[in-house]
Parts: structure tokens; sequence; C-alpha cells
């Protein structure tokens, strides 16, 4: 019987166990995929689905123990990885199948060169160092590495996370491999550098006809780069075929919640104006903070950094109001400025009648109560040491005058019913929650002082997408019950497409452009606001494929982008 | 992780009492050193109660007696001093001396040095620079010559000896203290408390000093190991506290001179010193991997490997 | 750079400086420093002619003058006992004491790399057991006592080691060895927890991906960057070797600083404990200094911050 044609690289059956001294979990079962050259899979799943490890396996990057291959061939050509000798891996690794990672500052060694580095790829196989250097820098100019040959004594701390995601793939693709495995490699990137970054990965494929598998877990990335897509889930693939058919008729119940809890799939608030947004909670006028660097004995005084740079806006009662930008826009120094981590250098910020920057200390802490915060990363927020009660109840230890300390018990049990936790999770740790619940639980403090505002900063950035959802919905449902006002920060703009009424962009300090969420993303007027959108791969789907974008003109509206046809409507 | 259902919580936990016995019955070693230390310290407190006539009774028949010369009774299980004194009882009697100089010297260094630490994290200001820098002065000379220097200008005894020991190792204190407030105020329960108004106070006894504690624990085990052996070379050398009190050390310089004649007259002692240390140490390993959630739950999954 | 260096150099000089005014007020503290200098037994008046003549009767500011205008003089005062100045007694000791120093550590630094490298590349095997061993009994064996038994097995029952020192090499295997055990465990200690961390790091896995050879990930990758936390703790031993070689001297009669500190004790000879500081503060800073330096450059991120 003929054998089916054979490709670039197959997977057949793979399933990886990993011992650990709390029982053997099996990180991957029975997974079968193929990729051949010139065609891009992707591999898609949240954390802990296992979409890394049959490609770790692939290059002989599992730690045997505690890693065990239960079954399974991975053939390269033909060739069954798992059986080859070291050697043999070692040839292939960096020349045929090549690997580029996500935390490129812990993935480049920190005490050499990145010249030196990327040149290392050509040394170890087999090319002379003197050949090597001048082959690394037309790599590195090749990449788009700005000023490269200056550059290439200097050392990866010296560089942004975009110019280090370009320096390894470079060292990737140094000897033309047939295949390129790029894991997650744009997570940690603003939304603009990422949309750069995988355009020069398209690009290189089609330039040396590579195979690209792509891993990750955001479906905008799958939809604007990916030709097949297989998604995991629990260590098993559930669904695979090509991007159009799985994203438009998904058939696994999986698929299809993931697709519908894609941030922005809903519509646009409504954004009638309700009466009690005529109550103005927050008014913020031209605040501004500025970074002053001291002259010292061996430095003179460097310029000041404007960190905030007048900025004004305002909050109704019961409104919410998205503020996105990327690192470095200021949205962070803003919110720490309001809460009175930092100090205000010029300009003024009102709670109802009352100056939080500048009142007394009284008439600060009664305001601060009304404004509560709820943080990004849920585990650090939460003290891994004190119990949920003591978490939740931890508002009314410091104002002892809100809550006297004989409801306490039964005021937690109602919080945590109310974030859709049991009232007797109240004994237990963190560490026994997951990232969600522990969103959660921070959600269920902040609300503790019933406050009238609360701040959610990158309040779900860090959660898994479905996640996500979850804890978007929570919110609207508590907005709606308490009458809350939110001030939704964020650093791209698809998570607030469905939640906020009104959205500020922020850029360097300063808010470029705001207005009705509709308004925003359908007629953006300022350029930043429309590099944001363009560049986020969920919001740019149904538009022309990522390359070819072009800037809304008059007589061509742009239609409202729908992520998906065929998903689910809510 | 799946999207539906939120996962199974566990249950609550146990006393932590219960929790850490049995998390020190997995690790063999430590069991082990446990137990000795126990005895040690029950030959500290009691020792010289019960044994103190005994052990500094001459017997000038027993002169230089060698180890299991039981026939002259059975306390010379490990031989006789120069004066047919009992090792064995000297040993037990001398725990009390030479615990109690290391243990007051690591308490008081503990105390002062963690306050001091305390203060210079939290502040940050001039003074604590200040207070850095002393710290460092101290640090950055051999702990023991300093001591040799102090102990000679202020002339031994017991309470200079003790203080020369926990001046010299308050900076070891001081400075993790201090690194680990600097860590800790930075995280995000810490900003999330001073967002809801916590005072500096509440910030520094709720949130910072359960978190330092199980790091000072463990540095004041090692530190009682170092303590002692610091001690012991202090009284070898004839600068600890005088006779007729000993401790551990002096008794291995009284026998220094017998070394080729009656080699166990300082040969147990100094054992004694390295097993109490020995068992220091394992202890100071099991309470950090204890107090660190990720290594714990290594500990606590061990089901019957040996420690 | 340059900055990082100087501030570090301030840094040392600030503790050595510290640590010279320290010694001062401390001999100052009981009152009249002659007592420290004459026996317990001397009569008044000779005790008062000595503190007139040696300007201990002065207000404290102008004592404090006198002393640092003769450390800038390397006057350091003579020795009662000996009656020689006292920088020629101590820099006629020092070198001793670097040479069993410096064999020491040379000893016990190669030792650990060696074996906690070895131990790093198979963590819970046979090798690390024995790093584990090697530093418990580093961090809790007494050395005097460690002296003592190995003098008592290797030179009285088998006779393959002399008692006493210094002399030929023979002489000096013991007190290196006994010297270089504590040092030797902590430092294997360090540099097998280092090179876990390192050969388990993101760096070396991408070394892997891209087919570096195993050689080259170990000795390049791996080691370069666990050298950092080494030095740092082999500094740190370095330093707390005097307090070792005191005892070691002491009991293998090695005419060292630390014997001479000793004797200096013993004989109340406080010119000479005074002057024994002085030259070890300044040692430790030049050590100080050194050990800086070789940060810097193992380290880029301190060059081009």
């Amino acid at each position: 019987m003929a054998d089916a044609k054979e490709h670039l690289v197959e997977v057949r059956n793979l399933s990886v166990d990993f011992h650990t001294k709390g029982g053997t979990v099996a990180a991957v079962r029975d997974v079968s995929w193929h990729i051949d050259r010139g065609e891009t899979l992707a591999i898609l799943g949240e954390s802990g689905s296992g979409k890394s490890v049959s490609s770790s396996a692939l290059m002989g990057l599992i730690d045997i123990p505690p890693g065990e291959i239960t079954s399974g061939e991975v053939l390269y050509c033909g060739e069954d990885l798992l059986k080859v000798s070291a050697e043999r891996q070692r040839e292939i690794n960096g020349s045929r199948i090549a690997m580029v990672f996500q935390d490129t500052l812990a993935a480049l060694n920190p005490v050499y060169q990145i010249g030196w580095q990327v040149a290392e790829t050509f040394r170890s196989h087999g090319v002379d160092r003197a050949d090597a250097d001048p082959k690394a820098l037309e790599l590195l100019e090749r990449v788009g590495l700005n000023n490269a040959r200056a550059r290439f004594n200097d050392y990866p701390h010296q560089f942004s996370g975009g110019q280090r995601q370009r320096i390894m793939i470079a060292m990737a693709i140094a000897l033309n491999p047939d295949l390129l495995i790029a894991d997650e490699p744009t997570t940690a990137l603003d939304v603009t550098v990422q949309a750069r970054i995988l355009r020069l990965l398209k690009d290189l494929q089609r330039e040396r006809g590579m195979g690209l598998l792509m891993i990750t877990h955001d479906l905008g990335i799958v939809a604007g780069m990916a030709d097949r897509v297989a998604i995991m889930n629990g260590g098993r693939i559930v669904e695979t075929g090509t991007v159009k058919e799985v994203f438009e008729t998904p058939k696994h119940p999986y698929t299809r919640s993931l697709l519908a809890s894609v941030p922005g799939a809903a519509g646009f608030v409504d954004a009638t104006v309700r009466p009690e947004h005529d109550e103005t909670l927050l008014r913020v006028e031209e605040l501004s903070k500025e970074y002053l660097s001291p002259a010292s004995l061996f430095r003179a005084e460097k310029p000041a950094v404007l960190a905030l740079d007048k900025v004004s806006f305002t909050l109704g009662r019961g409104e919410t109001l998205g503020i996105v930008g990327e690192s470095g826009s200021g949205k962070s120094t803003l919110v720490r400025t309001l809460i009175g981590l930092e100090q205000a250098t010029h300009g003024d910020a009102f709670y109802r009648s009352d100056s939080l920057i500048h009142a007394t200390r009284e008439a600060r802490d009664v305001a601060r109560r009304q404004i509560q915060m709820v943080f990004q990363d849920p585990t650090a927020s939460l003290n891994p040491r004190m119990s949920v009660q003591e978490i939740i109840s931890e508002p009314w230890a410091i104002h002892p005058d809100a809550v006297p300390g004989s409801q306490w018990k039964a005021r937690v049990g109602d919080l945590l019913e109310q974030v859709g936790l049991l009232r007797e999770h109240a004994a237990r740790y963190p560490h026994q929650f997951s990232g969600g619940q522990r969103q959660r639980i921070a959600i269920a403090r902040a609300l503790a002082l019933k406050p009238e505002i609360i701040i959610c900063d990158e309040a779900v950035s860090s959660l898994d997408v479905s996640v996500q959802a979850q804890v978007i919905a929570l919110l609207k449902s508590l907005k709606e019950e308490f009458v809350l006002s939110y001030l939704f920060i964020a650093h791209d703009l698809p998570v607030v497409r469905s939640f906020v009424d009104r959205v500020l962009v922020m850029h360097k300090g300063t808010i470029v452009e705001q207005g009705p969420t509709r308004q925003i993303f359908t007629d953006p007027q300022h350029p930043y606001t429309r590099e944001l959108l363009h560049s986020d791969p969920v919001l740019s789907l149904g538009n022309a494929p990522p390359r070819r974008r072009r800037l809304p003109s008059s007589d061509d509206p742009t239609p409202p982008p729908r992520p998906f046809a065929g998903a689910a409507k809510p | 992780m799946t999207m539906t259902a939120p996962p199974i919580v566990s249950s609550a936990e146990p006393s932590s009492l219960r929790v850490s016995l049995g998390l020190l019955w997995r690790d063999k070693f430590a069991c082990v050193a446990v137990l000795f230390l126990l005895a040690v310290a029950f030959a500290a407190i009691f020792g010289p109660w019960l044994l103190g006539a005994s052990a500094t009774k001459i017997n000038l028949m027993a002169r230089n007696a060698p180890p299991l010369s039981m026939h002259l009774g059975w306390h010379y299980i490990l031989g006789a001093d120069a004066l047919g004194r009992s090792i064995l009882l000297r040993v037990i009697v001398g725990a009390q001396n030479t615990m109690m100089l290391a243990g007051c010297a690591v308490v008081i260094s503990l105390l002062v040095g963690s306050i001091l630490g305390f203060i210079a994290g939290f502040r940050n200001d001039w003074t604590s620079s200040l207070v850095l820098r002393l710290a460092d002065i101290l640090m950055s000379f051999p702990s023991l010559l300093l001591a040799m220097i102090v102990l000679y200008v202020l002339s031994p005894g017991l309470t200079n000896v003790i203080l020369v020991l926990a001046i010299t190792r308050i900076p070891i204190y001081l400075r993790t203290t201090r690194a680990e407030v600097l860590e800790i105020r930075e995280r995000t329960f810490v900003t999330a408390a001073r967002v809801m108004g916590a005072s500096p106070w509440r910030i520094v006894w709720r949130h910072i000093r359960p978190t330092v504690t199980p790091t000072l624990v463990t540095i004041a085990t090692l530190e009682f190991a170092f303590v002692m052996l610091s001690e012991s070379s202090l009284s070898f050398l004839g600068l600890g506290i005088q006779a007729p009190e000993f401790t551990w050390g002096a008794m291995v310089a009284q026998g220094q001179s017998y070394l080729g004649t009656a080699w166990w007259v300082a040969f147990w002692p100094g054992l004694a010193i390295t097993l109490t240390a020995m068992s220091l140490n394992l202890l100071a390993n099991w309470v950090r991997i204890a107090s660190d959630p990720v290594q714990r739950w290594r500990l606590e999954s061990r089901k019957r490997t040996n420690g | 750079m340059s900055s990082y260096v100087t501030n570090r150099m301030l840094h040392s000089a600030i503790s050595m400086v510290g640590l010279i005014i320290l010694v001062f007020f401390l001999s100052r503290l009981t009152g009249n420093p002659s007592d420290l200098y004459l026996p317990i037994d001397t009569p008044a008046d000779v005790r008062a002619a000595f503190s007139k003549a040696n300007g201990f009767d002065d207000p404290l500011l102008i004592q404090f003058q006198h002393f640092v205008v003769n450390l800038f003089r390397f006057d350091f005062g003579t020795s009662l006992r000996q009656e020689r100045p006292v920088l020629t007694l101590v820099l006629d000791a020092f070198p001793t004491s670097l040479m069993l120093a410096a064999a020491a550590m040379t000893l016990a630094m190669v030792v650990a790399i060696v074996a906690g490298a070895l131990a790093a590349r198979s963590p819970n095997g046979v090798l690390d057991r024995f790093v584990n061993i090697l530093s418990l009994a580093g961090a809790s064996l007494p050395n005097f006592w460690l002296a003592l038994v190995s003098v008592l097995v290797f030179a009285v029952w088998l006779r393959w080691l002399p008692t006493s020192g210094p002399g030929g090499p023979s002489h000096w295997v013991l007190p290196v060895v006994v010297l270089a055990v504590r040092p030797c465990g902590l430092i294997a200690q360090v540099v097998r927890g280092a090179m876990i961390t390192a050969l388990s790091s993101a760096y070396v896995k991408t070394a892997r991906a891209k087919g570096v050879r195993t050689r080259s990930i170990v000795f390049v990758h791996a080691l370069r960057n666990a050298m950092l936390p080494i030095i740092t703790v082999a500094g740190d031993q370095a330093t707390g070797m005097i307090n070792g070689a005191v005892v070691i001297e002491m009991i293998f009669g090695f005419p060292g600083i630390g014997r001479l500190m000793m004797e200096s004790i013993q004989y109340r000879d406080f010119a000479v404990i005074q002057g024994g500081v002085i030259v070890t503060a300044a040692a430790i800073f030049a050590l100080n200094i050194v050990i800086d330096l070789a940060y810097a450059l193992l380290d880029p991120r301190i060059k081009h911050a």
C-alpha cells in the first residue's frame, strides 16, 4: 500500500507524561498534526492546554526525567526524531528546524553580545568564526534591526522587546531552516510592535519557503497568519482544519465557546446617555506629572520626563470609561496619581467637589473610600498568607467605622456570593483558587466599602480569554446592581469594545482622542488611534489580509469589523 | 483550563502544627536533627541541676581514663580528663553555657537587627543610609578578630562575650530584613493595602512581618550554629568566659595539651559542637523548604520516599 | 563603568576608614588607654609617666589628630614587647598569612567548582549527595577541632605529616586543607545551585534549540552566568578566612598575623594589635576592589548600565 505523501514534519499519536512529586500529569494525549513547507499551521490553546509540548518534543527540549514520552512518533522528512541520536538532534536543531520564544530577555544570554549569539548559530553548524560574523550582521539587517552594524556588539538588555524578538528571529532563520516554530513570540509586546513582528515572520516565510508553526492563545493571530489551525484543550487536539472552516463552522463545543468569548464579539455598548450620567463623579483637570532626575556628583541634570501632560476628562455616575494606551502612554501614572501613590506636579482631580490632590488628609481619605481598585495580577494582589475572609474584610479593619465586627463574617459571605463564589470559600487561601477566581476575590474586596468608583487597572489582561469574558460579565452585572462607575484601563482596544461607554486613547502622556466607543472604533480621527485599531489582529479580521491595510477615506467607510462570521451571537 | 465550571477548590487545611509535624516526619534527616537538638536542649536546661555535682567531682583514680572504662563507673564511658572528671558528664553540663551564650547572642542580634532593618527598609532616608553604612563597616571585618579585640579592651566575661557576639551579627539581620522590606513594599498586595488607606504600621505588622518572618527564622537557626562555632573558637583561644565556668570550646582547649596521650578529652566536646551545628543546619534547611509554598508542596506530596 | 568602580572604591574606603576610627575610639572607651598597653600590675606613677609620654592625657581630638597624622606617616607605634616598630612586625607576619589564605582559597575554589558543576549535571545523584555532605561538614565543623583531630590522626598516629610548621611543603598540607574545608563546602553549595539555575534557564533552552554543543552550553553559557553569585560568596569567604587563620596559625605554629595578634593579646601589646587591625583592614579593602572589578568585567549589565 503506497504511503500517503510525506510531510515535512508530522507528529503521530504523541503522548507525553510528566512525573511530578504530586503524581503523573498527562501533558498531551494522542496528538497528531502535520505541516509542510510554505504553509502556516497554528496550534491554538489556552494556558495548560499542552500546546507547546509537541514542538518541544520535536526539538528534543523535553527533559526526560521528569518527562516521559509514552507513545507516538515525531517525523521530520520521515525520520523519527524521538529515536535519533543526540548528535543528530543537535545537527537538526537550529539548521533544519528552529524556534523563537516568548520571553526574549530571558531567552538571550545576558552576558554575551547579540552579534556573537546570532553568529553562534552558524558556528555551531560548521561555519568558521570569520565567516559567521558578517553573515550574522547581514541577518540582523534583514530582520530590520536599526543600526545593526553599530549595535552588533551590544548586549540584550540594551534593546527593546521588539528589537530582541527580531534578534531571536535572526538567530532562528540563519541557516534557512525548513520549519520555524514561533512559541507565543509576540505575547509580551505592545500591539503595534506585535503587528510588525508578525508581518516580518510572514515576509520571511514567503521569501524562504519555510513552514511556520505558530503556537498561540490569540485567535486574532490565528486568523491573520495561519492557513490551518489545530485547537488544543486539556492536552488533546479537539478540532483541526483550515482556518476558514474552523472559524466559520466550528464543530467542537470548546471551539465554539472560544470563539464566542473573544473580546468584542458582542456589539458596542448602547451609547444612549442615561440620566445618572449627568452627575459627574470624577473631574480631572490638566493633571500633569513630571519626573526630574536629580543632578548628582557624577551626572549633569537630565531633562525632565513628562509622564502626564495636562490630562483632562470626566467620569459620570454609572458610566464606564475606558482608558487605552500602550506601555509608556502614561495610563499607569494617571492611575497612581489619582489614588495617591504619586504626587501630581500640576493640575487637579476632583471627586464630586473634593480635591483628591490638594485636600487635607482626612478629606482625601474619605474621598478615597469611594474610589477602590482592582489590579492586573490577581495572584500578586492578594496576600498569600491571609485567608479570603481576612482579605475581604481588610478594608473594614482599616476603616473600623464602616462595618461593625460582628457583621463581618456575614457580609463577607454576601460579597462572595455576589461575585459568583461560595460562602465557604472564606476560610480558604488564595493559592487554592484559579486566576479568575482570585480576581473575583479581589473584586469582592473592592466592593467591601461600597465605593462609587472602581478603577480596573488592566484587571483582565493576565487572564485567559475565556475567563476574561466571565470576569467582564461579572463587572457588568455588578455595575447594574450597585450603580458603579468604572475606570477601565487596558493596553489594547478589543477588550473595551463591548464593555465601555466612552474611550480615552493615551499616547506619550496625553489624551490623543476621546469619545463614545462606537465613534472611536468606526471613525477614529487621530493617526495613533488608527494605528492601534489596525495593528490589532482581532480587529483587522474581516478586512483585507493584514499585509494590505488601508486607511479609511471618506468615500470608503470601513464597515464595523465583525470578527467572525458565524460566531455565536450574544 | 476549561471555561465553564470553576475548578474544584481543595478542602480546608488542617491546623498548621499538625501540618508542620507531618512535613517534618517526611524528611528523615531533619527529624533526627530535631531529636538531637531536643536532647541538647534537655541537657542544657537540666544538666547542671541534675549532674552539676557529679561533673565536678575529682577522682584521681580515674585520671585520664580512656573511653569505655566502665569498670570505674558507667559515666566514664567517654573517658576522663586529667583530674578524673567524667567527660560525658562535663559535656552534658557544658551544654548549658554553650547554648546560653549562643542563644542570647542570637536573640539579641535578631531583635535589634530586624527592628533596625524594618526601619531602614521602610523609611529609606538618610538615617537608614547611615545605619546601613555602619552595618557595612561591621561586616567588612572578620568577626572573630573584631571580637578578640573588643574582648581584650573590655575584658572577657559572660555579658561582654554575649554582647560582642550579638553586635557582630546584627548586620546580617539588618541587611536581610531591609532587603526583604524593600522588595515586599513594592508587591501588589501591599500597594492594594495602601490604596485602601492602611497606615504604615498596619502594613508592616500585617503584611510585611509575616512574609519576612520565615526567612528570619531560617537565618537565626543558621546563625545559632555560626555563633556557637564562634564562641567555641573564642573559648578555645582563651578569650571566652573564664574558669571555673566552661563551654565545649574551653573543654577542647583543655584537651589540647593532652592530645597525644588522652585524645578523648578534646575529642568528645568537639564532636558535640559538630553534631549540634549539623543538626541546626539541617533544621534550617528543612525550615527553608517548609516555608516556601512551592517547595513545601513537593515535600507534602512525597508518599513513601525516604527523606 | 568608571562611575561604578569609583562608587565601589568610595564605599570600601569608607568602611576601612570607619573601622580604623572604631578601633581608635574603642581603645579610648575604657578611660585611659595606658591600661591597655601596660601590664596589669604596673604601679600608678609608672602608668602616669607612660600616659604623659604617649600623649594619652591630651584631649581626645588632639589624640585623634596625632593618630591620623601618624597613620599617614606609616608610624604605627612601637611594640613594647619586642621593641621594634609595629609596622615591621606586622609586615613580617603578613606574607605567611597571605600564603596560607591564598593556598587554602585556591584549593577550596578548585574543588568546589569541579564538585559543584559535576553535581549540578545530575541533581540528586551520587555527586550531588557528596556535595551536600561536604557543605554540611564545612558549615558545622569547628576548625580548631578538625585541626586537632587531623593532627592526631595524620601526624601522631599515622606519622604521614609533621605536627606543626612552617617548613617544607608537607608542613603546609594539614593547615591549608583544614583552612579550606569551610569555604569549600559553602562555595560548592553555591556553585551547585548557580549551575542548576543556569542550566535550567531560558537562554540555555535557546542554545539547545540552536544546536549548540553540550560542552559549550555548560562552560560557555552556564558557567559564565553562574560565576556572578560564586564570586560574591568566594569574596565573603576570603574575608572570613582570617577568622580561621588565627586558630590555624596558633595550632600549627605558623608565624602569621593571626598568631601575632593572639600573642599580642596575651602579652598585652596593644600597639601591635592596633597595627594588625589596620593592615588587615587595608588588605580587605584591596580584596574588595579586586572583587568589584571582577564583577564589572563579568557582568556587562554593570558596564553598560
